[in-house]
């Protein structure tokens, strides 16, 4: 059974939909800006990809996010709750820390005092809440799943979405991640030292960690032929894998992330060849960026295949960047597209690859790749392929 | 294809995790508060610097899992785990320190380990499998999403077992949060625990994992047509279940829902536990290595008979009930 995908929904620093966010990548156009979101002390110093959307003191800006780009999608896959009814329909949605933007003002005033601190900041603090809340806009109620596996929690989510309609318990699923960004997972990544100061440089020699950001992406995964429905591509193969190396470091010779690929593309039933463009993890830490692409160079051997990282244009969205990743990919296909690796200038020594560093259209894009690392060896790759 | 389940370990606040025994006397504190009898992680977790970094709630769930793996005696093909808030302990311990230290100077060892994936990823780091590695985390549903998973996992391609399991910890915060929130004032009650579970579709075992089924609705005559509807998709008759383990915890909103369910099952014994467990997001995994436990024992400790005199059980329903939105049903035993 092939699981195609009919809709795609998308918000990131680079915009808010997808004509916003195309115009952005082919002209270059970085999300990464100085930190105004919240007060902290990174507020002016570090570069974050925030999305252009209100801050509410209400309503989780995660659960904000995903809401606004389900709902595109819901959309742009020409769903009606109304004319579909019938339709079993699900919402698989990936999130490294939900709530967290708002929970993290509740600790501020808690610590003074047990009393202290808005209830309704905590209790829309967990992960299940924004997903609760994505489903409830949207008129979802046959199944309902949060994924959390840190960086890949998008890609898993997207995973489990097609399982469940290749096991015929769903019709339809939308399926992605959201992520806001929040003091916590800044604090998080500055304590590990992987955040860099300045831009990040994706698989370039010269870089030192990677930018966060924020933002959701969902696709609308269907059965071929379940309605009437303009559809480029199918979600071709998938691969869920744990390193088991160490809980937050990938081993540098890339075994884990080359098992991914690996298993990806044998479950599409294809071969390391047929893969046009890879949509890698890339985020700009010595330690991804040297595993990845020493798994690439393993799997592709000289024949390697148009690559990029689009994470100097939106940051690492953590949780959000399998579904921002995967509308990237869908996008590269139906409009045969590669996008540029922004601040690209020299190789990394070990592996030598040299990404993609221009806008390229035009061209025939068959079979796209996009990778998902996350905290835990947790790694998940996603093969999209034209119809 | 059937689904057995070759082995399962909890750690909870009711039974002693050492020299197990069925029929142990089971206190009965009068509390609101339920904390985990935890036991002494140096023979689950024998590398000390691994085990000191670990919060509560990896101990909890690293040991049930590994405790699980070395009954069952096989090695995994899928490890998914399950978790309402996760690491939450070390979550707080963060975020403390980041307030505290004016965002300055952290140690980012409590921010690792806060990650939902951890227990999984702890396992595997463990026993070096590389295999399908996935945690769920929404809410009260979040187990049955696991179980969910891992059935399908069952049918798919060349899975043989399954590693399965839900954690959770209650720190001092969710108390305060609960407590706040008025949970108590109703009658609801607090706890924690975790529970592993191998699934099999090769080796056969004494029970069954039959169906499972999440639900959303926040009428009771619609908990009532969802449930039948669930019987009718598995060919069961209300009649033919013999032990309803309910998941009623005292809170009085959530009591009409159970009452509907148990109504529905007037020939079954009904077994409750959240009087001794306290209730959290993932108490159905308790639910269901109760249910195990049951069927292996062919005995129901007093404390959990509700009504009835539970003298057949070998088909039980689990029903549970998040805060009046999420809801689910599992179905186990054996002869089915």
């Amino acid at each position: 059974m092939k699981i195609v995908v009919s809709g795609a929904g998308i918000i990131s620093s680079i915009g808010k939909n997808i004509p916003e966010t195309l115009d952005s990548l082919e002209n270059k156009r970085s999300g990464l800006q100085p930190l105004s979101l919240f007060d902290s002390r990174y507020r002016g110093v570090l570069p974050v990809g925030e999305a252009d959307f209100p801050v509410s003191k209400r309503f989780s800006r995660t659960a904000l996010l995903g809401i606004y780009a389900a709902r595109a999608a819901f959309c742009d896959a020409g769903l009606d709750r109304r004319k579909d009814e019938k339709l079993r329909i699900g919402l698989i949605s990936g999130t490294s820390v939900g709530g967290m933007d708002l929970s993290e003002n509740f600790y501020h005033d808690y610590l003074y005092s047990p009393s202290r601190g808005r209830l309704h900041e905590v209790v829309g603090h967990d992960c299940g809440d924004s997903t609760e809340k994505i489903a409830s806009a949207l008129g979802i109620s046959d199944y309902i799943a949060t994924v959390s596996t840190a960086c890949s929690s998008g890609a898993n989510a997207i995973i489990m979405g097609a399982r469940l309609i290749k096991n015929g318990i769903l019709d339809c699923v939308i399926a992605g991640g959201t992520d806001a960004l929040c003091k916590f997972t800044l604090n998080g990544f500055s304590s590990l030292k992987i955040v860099d100061d300045k831009p990040c440089r994706p698989f370039d020699e010269s870089r030192e960690g990677l930018n966060l950001g924020e933002g959701a992406g969902y696709v609308v995964l269907e059965k071929e032929g379940n309605r009437y429905q303009s559809v480029c591509c199918s979600l071709a193969g998938y691969a869920n894998i744990c390193e088991a190396y160490h809980q937050t470091a990938s081993s540098p010779d890339g075994g884990g992330a080359l098992l991914a690929m690996q298993k990806a593309i044998e479950n599409a039933g294809m071969r390391p060849e047929h893969v046009d463009y890879i949509n890698l993890h890339g985020t700009g830490t010595p330690n991804n960026d040297l595993a990845e692409g020493n798994a690439v160079k393993r799997l592709f051997g000289e024949k390697i295949p148009k690559l990029s990282s689009t994470k100097a244009f939106t940051g690492h969205t953590l949780g959000a960047c399998g579904g921002i990743e995967a509308v990237f990919s869908v996008l590269a296909i139906e409009k045969g597209l590669v996008f540029p690796n922004l601040n690209f200038k020299n190789p990394i020594p070990e592996h030598g690859l040299q990404p993609e560093t221009d806008f390229r259209k035009g061209l025939e894009i068959n079979v796209v790749m996009s990778n998902s690392f996350g905290f835990g060896g947790n790694m998940s790759t996603l093969i999209f392929e034209k119809l | 294809m059937n689904v057995y389940i070759t082995a399962c370990n909890s750690i909870n606040p009711v039974f002693q995790p050492d020299n197990f025994s069925w029929k142990e006397k089971i206190e009965t504190p009068d509390v609101i508060r339920f904390t985990c009898k935890e036991p002494d992680y140096k023979a689950f977790i024998t590398d000390s610097a691994t085990r000191r970094r670990m919060s509560r709630a990896v101990k909890m769930g690293v040991a049930a899992a590994l405790q699980c793996l070395a009954d069952a005696e096989v090695t995994p093909d899928a490890i998914i785990t399950a978790t309402g808030l996760g690491c939450l302990g070390d979550t707080e311990k963060f975020l403390k320190t980041l307030i505290e230290n004016g965002e300055d100077l952290l140690n980012p060892t409590p921010f690792i380990q806060s990650t939902f994936n951890t227990v999984g990823a702890q396992v595997a780091i463990a026993q070096k499998n590389t295999c399908y590695n996935t945690t769920y985390v929404h809410r009260g549903i979040a187990f049955e999403n696991a179980l969910t998973d891992a059935i399908l996992q069952l049918g798919e391609s060349a899975v043989k077992n399954v590693l399965t399991g839900a954690y959770e910890e209650l720190t001092d915060t969710s108390f305060d949060v609960q407590r706040r929130l008025g949970m108590f004032r109703r009658g609801g009650r607090a706890g924690e625990g975790s529970a592993f579970f191998m699934l099999s579709s090769e080796t056969e075992s004494f029970c069954r994992l039959k169906a499972v089924n999440v639900a959303f609705c926040q009428e009771k005559s619609e908990i009532r047509e969802k449930l039948l509807a669930f019987l009718c998709q598995n060919d069961i008759n209300p009649d033919d279940i013999d032990i309803f383990i309910s998941g009623e915890s005292g809170n009085t909103d959530e009591q009409p829902f159970y009452d509907t369910v148990e109504n529905a099952f007037p020939s079954a014994s009904t077994v409750h536990y959240k009087h001794l467990s306290g209730d959290y997001q993932t108490v159905s995994s308790f639910a269901l290595w109760l249910a195990v436990k049951i069927i292996e024992n062919q005995a129901v400790p007093a404390h959990f008979l509700k009504t009835g005199k539970a003298e057949k059980m070998d088909k039980i329903l689990i029903y549970n009930n998040f805060r009046n939105i999420n809801h689910s049903f599992i179905l186990c035993g054996r002869q089915f």
